[in-house]
């Protein structure tokens, strides 16, 4: 039995590095300091959903090969497609990313990643202002106004407060995490204390932490001294019960509400009452306590990136916060959701010049979204072949441009059987990154972190920088063959 | 009682979607916790549909089945949240307004009970939405 | 065993004291020798042509987190300067911050061997020697941000010098550097709840120290190591009008660091931080000023960062000074500040002739450059990106070495900053035996790399060859051909290998990242406090928090024996 120390989890882009593994025979049997959906990973791996070998679709069916047969038929898929398009790469690590742009620039195809559906707005957004930001220490150890705007810490990142914001302790401010328990505590006493004067508890859908917290005028606890926590949702988050006060704004709305915001804290007046269903008395409340504040942030998710607006959203919540540098110091940072998505964003902007979006086929980097990101030119139906590696687009693209995506050639590199490789015509079982393959990834505030190999992969199962090398040998053989065949024919 | 309710559809994480995914995409916990909608309880009452019985959502791209389950924390009157998953891009809007991102959040959508009709395996689904 | 003989040059190697001589130069295996085998080894014809030893950069933003920000948010700076694949060479793309492949390969095409990237965050050294590895065909090595690290401000504010030392030695090991950056010191903390510091003397909020000790602490602190470079400084009220005051002040409270004969200190971008007057509307250069200092005292170094007029690029560690160039551009703007360490933004700059201030700075790189007399204090640099891309140096080089060049540049300049400009009066124009000491001799010799910067015995074998007969081309006068000459380098010379011919590369090498490994006596009690702290002062952990040998791809480490 061995147990492993500062093990850094693969699955959100908090990317705690805390993680304790207790492994006996290879296997994972324990895990301390993990968030249910860590544990769920390394208990939960090796279920009956694994691949066990390569796979070709014959006939209608996906059937075992040996490994040489399906990287000859993936190399020649590549090799032989005009406009191949190479996606996913966030969850896996670096320098399985880097064959990626090596392979993709030799097929002259289009590399994208998870960010086309996530973050790549917020990284449009930008290149047209820029973001005032930091590592994550800073804000644990200076934040005093915290804010999570259109996303869902409690479900998405559910280890962000106690380790970054609210519910940790910093060189500056302390944690908030006892005055949130005696908050539970309070809730708590109150219903036994009703209950037991058998008193009729109106009958709520739910019972509520704080009951001050529902959309409502900004509560006293806003002006108290230490940490503040403010959600701001189109609906009641599970990160909304925890919070000192939440803002529910009208669904596709918060690009109004920030310009608002942006207005109050440049000391104009608004001539409407309300906007975007906020009161704009409350609004002006809230907007003193930020600039009062020492140091605010704001962590933002899909609620803007999704919603109508999308990078726009982005753009104006960064100059909100740059106008709040006007008068005190506050940052922003968006919310990336797959272990290293961030990775890919970096190590493609570090060897082309871009982050995602890339198309090669002129021999030469390009970047055009909305011409050359991957769902439009599915969705244009201009590909011919793709690659998808590390992501499961067949679970979350949009039908029509799945529909394109098997139209033609799919290769498909995963540990499991996902939706993609359901759909696939050349399937690759690959080794879980973090816990049978190490390398490198990059936490959502950017800071590089290695990754663990704590068991090994199962007999004949590669890692995805091991199979994509593979695949990038196979396409310069096959296209020197293509080359010295056309010199013998001339 | 209303046959059709008009909504706005949002998709996205929860944790039991998080923690499903992770034990596969097959898994009966990724089916349970991606193959719902939440709802509204007052929206829920005009429909009449009980908790845990089968809706069908529509919108201009698709429709798909779901099981309908109460939101817990407080009133959203129309809006539906369907965790991220396949049953979600059955309906999900595609349009990408030119910059690569689909209207993932803030589609307009229509509910109507279905109590006889069932929720499809992801297997099934994806048979039926792309042949394979 | 691979010889090469390059035959008949004319040989520019100042540490050595060879002036244009026409000479041999022997390599075998990558290094410099006194002879080869004539008939054996390969042989390159030099007859009319410069010799100078590999050019050394001293100082430019070319890998990690800061850098690749700044990629990611200026596509618009990558569209108009495109770069194919060709069967040798991977693509990418310019202008100012190019991709890391194209950086190694104009690097070189310019005669460029070593390069110096002088910001790391410590937090993120990872990330910069992921990119180093992928720059090609140039040795390479990164100096970690030190001036505002928490343990330095508490070490030095309790006076303990020691245990300040052992802590340098421990994050220069860690983060496998190469020497001590100080950026804005005390000012990039202060930038932590957005404040700022104005003088040397002002204190750092919540650390109760001031500029002046961190400074001078760790300038003992670099003696105490035996580091081979001095302490690398970026001044307080970089970029503010009226700053030359406060350079001043910290260049005198460096002399009370005793020197053993070698420089204390290395100011860098030093016309960032020669700003006279009070406002931008009376702004003027204080080139005199600074120039009559520097020629009346030895213990530091400088380099230019000498304005391009041009689109570019400024990215540095000082956060509060990239902040108020948002504030007079409006420009978009990145800030990073990173937890414990340091602070960084990004702004793109445009440096226009119209403008009288950017011309004003155009002049007093210049003036610097010339006014002071000692060529082994002053180095060429732009301080890539933030006053001009590193491939327009052979501009810099025809203003330094062509009177006629600079004031024909001049001359479109802003009548305002033409009469307040001290070019007119200055005549002097650097001989090419100067030019190798400003891009490359004076460099190494302040780096200290023993073996870069010359062609001796046992130097490596990196030498750059030019298309310039001195005994024919006046380069005062067609200083056009000069430039061209520069950039496009008749044969770059990597370890022994031809790397580049006639501008175009021809072989990939992949250079060596270069970093020192300090040895002190106590390492280990240093590691236990460390472990301890680690958990409060970082949101990483003490044991994935080091540069592992597997991300250094070709690592040369210089093991230091520090007196502490």
């Amino acid at each position: 039995m061995s147990v492993i120390n500062s093990v850094t989890c693969p699955i959100c882009g908090c990317l705690c590095d805390d993680i304790e593994v207790t492994v006996v025979n290879n296997e994972v049997v324990k895990i301390k300091n993990g968030c249910a959906v860590c544990e769920a990973k390394y208990m939960g791996y090796k279920s009956e959903h694994r691949i066990r070998q390569p796979l070709i679709r014959k006939e209608g069916k996906l059937v075992p090969v040996s490994m040489d047969e399906a990287i000859h038929k993936a190399g020649e898929i590549l090799a032989n497609a005009n406009y191949p398009i190479l996606y996913g790469w966030s969850s896996t690590n670096c320098e399985a990313q880097r064959v990626g742009v090596e392979l993709a620039e030799e097929v002259g195809g289009v590399l994208d990643n998870t960010a086309v559906v996530c973050h790549g707005p917020s990284l449009m957004g930008t290149q047209e202002v820029g973001i005032p930001t930091s590592t994550l220490g800073q804000i644990r150890h200076r934040a005093e106004v915290i804010i999570y705007w259109g996303c869902d810490p409690w479900s998405a990142h559910p280890r962000h407060l106690e380790r970054y914001t609210s519910f940790t302790e910093g060189r500056f401010e302390d944690s908030e995490w006892m005055a949130y328990i005696n908050k539970v505590k309070a809730a708590a006493g109150k219903k036994k204390l009703a209950s037991a004067r058998r008193v009729e508890t109106p009958k709520k859908a739910h019972d509520t932490v704080a009951e001050s917290v529902v959309f409502n005028k900004p509560p006293e606890i806003l002006q108290k001294e230490g940490r503040k926590l403010i959600v701001i949702d189109v609906r009641k988050s599970m990160s909304a019960e925890v919070a000192d006060y939440f803002i529910q704004v009208q669904p596709n709305k918060d690009y109004e509400l920030m310009q608002a915001m942006r207005a109050l804290v440049r000391d104009e007046e608004l001539d409407v009452d309300e906007v975007a269903g906020v009161p704009v008395e409350y609004l002006q409340e809230v907007v003193d306590v930020l600039v009062n504040c020492k140091f605010g942030i704001i962590f933002f998710g899909m609620g803007l990136t999704q919603s109508a607006g999308k990078f726009r959203n982005v753009e104006v919540a960064i100059s909100l916060v740059r106008d709040l540098n006007m008068r005190t110091k506050f940052l922003i940072m968006p919310m990336r959701g797959h272990f290293n998505v961030t990775g890919a964003n970096i190590v493609f902007a570090w060897q082309s010049g871009y982050a995602f979006g890339i198309d090669f086929s002129l021999g030469y980097p390009r970047y055009n979204p909305g011409e050359t990101t991957s769902m439009d030119v599915l969705l244009r139906g201009e590909s011919d072949a793709a690659l998808v590696i590390a992501s499961d687009p067949g679970a979350t693209f949009p039908k029509r441009a799945i529909q394109s995506l098997v139209k033609h050639p799919l290769i498909v590199i995963d540990p499991h059987m996902n939706a993609t490789a359901m759909l696939g015509d050349v399937v690759f079982p690959s080794a879980f990154v973090g816990i049978e393959a190490e390398g490198t990834a990059y936490r959502m505030d950017n800071v590089p972190l290695p990754l663990k190999k704590v068991v090994e992969p199962p007999k004949g199962i590669l890692s995805d920088e091991e199979i994509l090398k593979r695949i990038l040998e196979e396409v310069r053989i096959i296209k020197s063959q293509k080359l010295n065949q056309k010199t013998e024919d001339a | 009682m209303q046959q059709k309710l008009h909504v706005t559809l949002l998709t996205g994480r929860t944790i039991e979607q998080g923690v499903g995914k992770e034990y596969g995409k097959s898994s009966p916990e990724y089916f349970a916790a991606c193959s719902m909608v939440y709802m509204d309880a007052g929206d829920m009452k005009k429909l009449g549909v009980k908790n845990g019985t089968n809706v069908m959502v529509t919108t201009p791209n698709g429709s798909v089945v779901l099981r309908v389950v109460k939101y817990p924390r407080g009133a959203t009157p129309g809006l539906i949240y369907i965790p991220y998953g396949p049953w979600a891009n059955a309906v999900v809007s595609n349009a990408t307004t030119s910059i690569g991102m689909p209207s993932f959040k803030g589609t307009p959508a229509e509910v109507e009970p279905a109590p006889d009709k069932p929720v499809l395996s992801m297997e099934e689904l994806l048979r039926k939405e792309f042949g394979r | 065993m691979i010889e090469m003989l390059i035959k008949n040059g004319f040989v520019f190697d100042p540490l050595n004291g060879i002036n244009g001589e026409k000479m041999d130069i022997a390599i075998r295996n990558g290094k410099i020798v006194e002879s080869v085998n004539d008939h054996k080894a390969k042989k390159i014809d030099a007859t009319g042509l410069t010799v100078m030893p590999g050019a050394v950069d001293i100082h430019t933003h070319i890998a990690g987190g800061e850098v690749n920000t700044g990629r990611m948010i200026r596509p618009e700076d990558h569209i108009k300067d495109v770069v194919r694949k060709t069967a040798l060479t991977r693509s990418g793309t310019g202008y100012s911050i190019p991709s890391t492949f194209v950086t190694g390969y104009r690097y070189s095409k310019m005669g460029y061997t070593t390069v110096m990237n002088p910001s790391m965050a410590p937090l993120g050294a990872k990330h910069t020697h992921e990119e180093l590895n992928d720059i090609p065909l140039v040795d390479k090595a990164s100096y970690p941000l030190i001036g505002d690290w928490w343990f330095v401000l508490e070490y030095l504010q309790k006076g303990d010098l020691e245990g300040c030392a052992r802590h340098v030695a421990w994050m220069m090991e860690t983060t496998k550097g190469y020497a001590i950056k100080i950026v804005n010191p005390g000012g990039l903390e202060s930038w932590g709840f957005g404040g700022n510091v104005h003088s040397i003397d002002d204190q750092v909020p919540n650390f109760g120290i001031t500029p002046r000790e961190i400074v001078c602490g760790l300038a003992k602190v670099n003696k105490m190591l035996n580091l081979p470079h001095s302490i690398h400084l970026h001044t307080n009220n970089l970029g503010i009008p009226g700053n030359y005051v406060t350079t001043l002040d910290t260049m005198k409270a460096l002399e009370s660091v005793a020197t053993d004969g070698r420089p204390v200190c290395h100011i860098t971008h030093l016309q960032f931080s020669s700003f006279a007057g009070d406002s931008w509307g009376n702004m003027r250069s204080a080139a005199e000023e600074i120039s009559k200092y520097i020629n009346n005292h030895n213990h530091m170094t400088f380099d230019m960062g000498q304005i391009i007029f041009t689109d570019t690029t400024t990215m540095t560690a000082d956060g509060p000074f990239e902040y108020t160039l948002y504030q007079l551009s409006g420009h978009k703007w990145v800030n990073s500040d990173v937890e414990t360490e340091t602070s960084g933004g990004i702004i793109p700059m445009r440096y226009k002739r119209t403008s009288a201030v950017n011309a004003t700075q155009w002049s007093i790189g210049l003036e610097l450059a010339l006014l002071v007399e000692d060529p082994w204090k002053m180095f060429m640099t732009t301080d890539h990106p933030n006053a001009g891309p590193f491939f327009k140096y052979p501009k810099i080089i025809a203003w330094l070495t062509s009177r006629k060049a600079r004031m024909a540049t001049l001359k479109k300049c802003h009548k305002k900053a033409q009469r307040k400009s001290l070019l007119p009066s200055i005549k002097r124009e650097l001989s090419l035996y100067e030019l190798a000491i400003v891009t490359r001799a004076g460099q190494a010799k302040a780096l200290g790399l023993k073996e870069k910067g010359h062609l001796g015995v046992g130097a490596d074998a990196d030498v750059a060859i030019y298309n310039i007969n001195p005994e024919k081309l006046d380069i005062a006068l067609k200083y056009k051909t000069a430039r061209r000459a520069f950039g496009n380098a008749a044969y770059t010379i990597k370890d022994g290998k031809v790397v580049v011919k006639d501008g175009e590369v021809v072989q990939h090498v992949d250079g060596k990242t270069i970093w020192l490994d300090v040895k002190t006596t106590e390492q280990i009690k240093v590691d236990e406090e460390m472990k301890r702290k680690f958990k409060q002062y970082w949101t990483v952990e003490y044991d994935n928090y080091p540069v592992f040998d597997h991300y250094v791809k070709v690592p040369e480490a210089i093991t230091i024996k520090a007196s502490v």
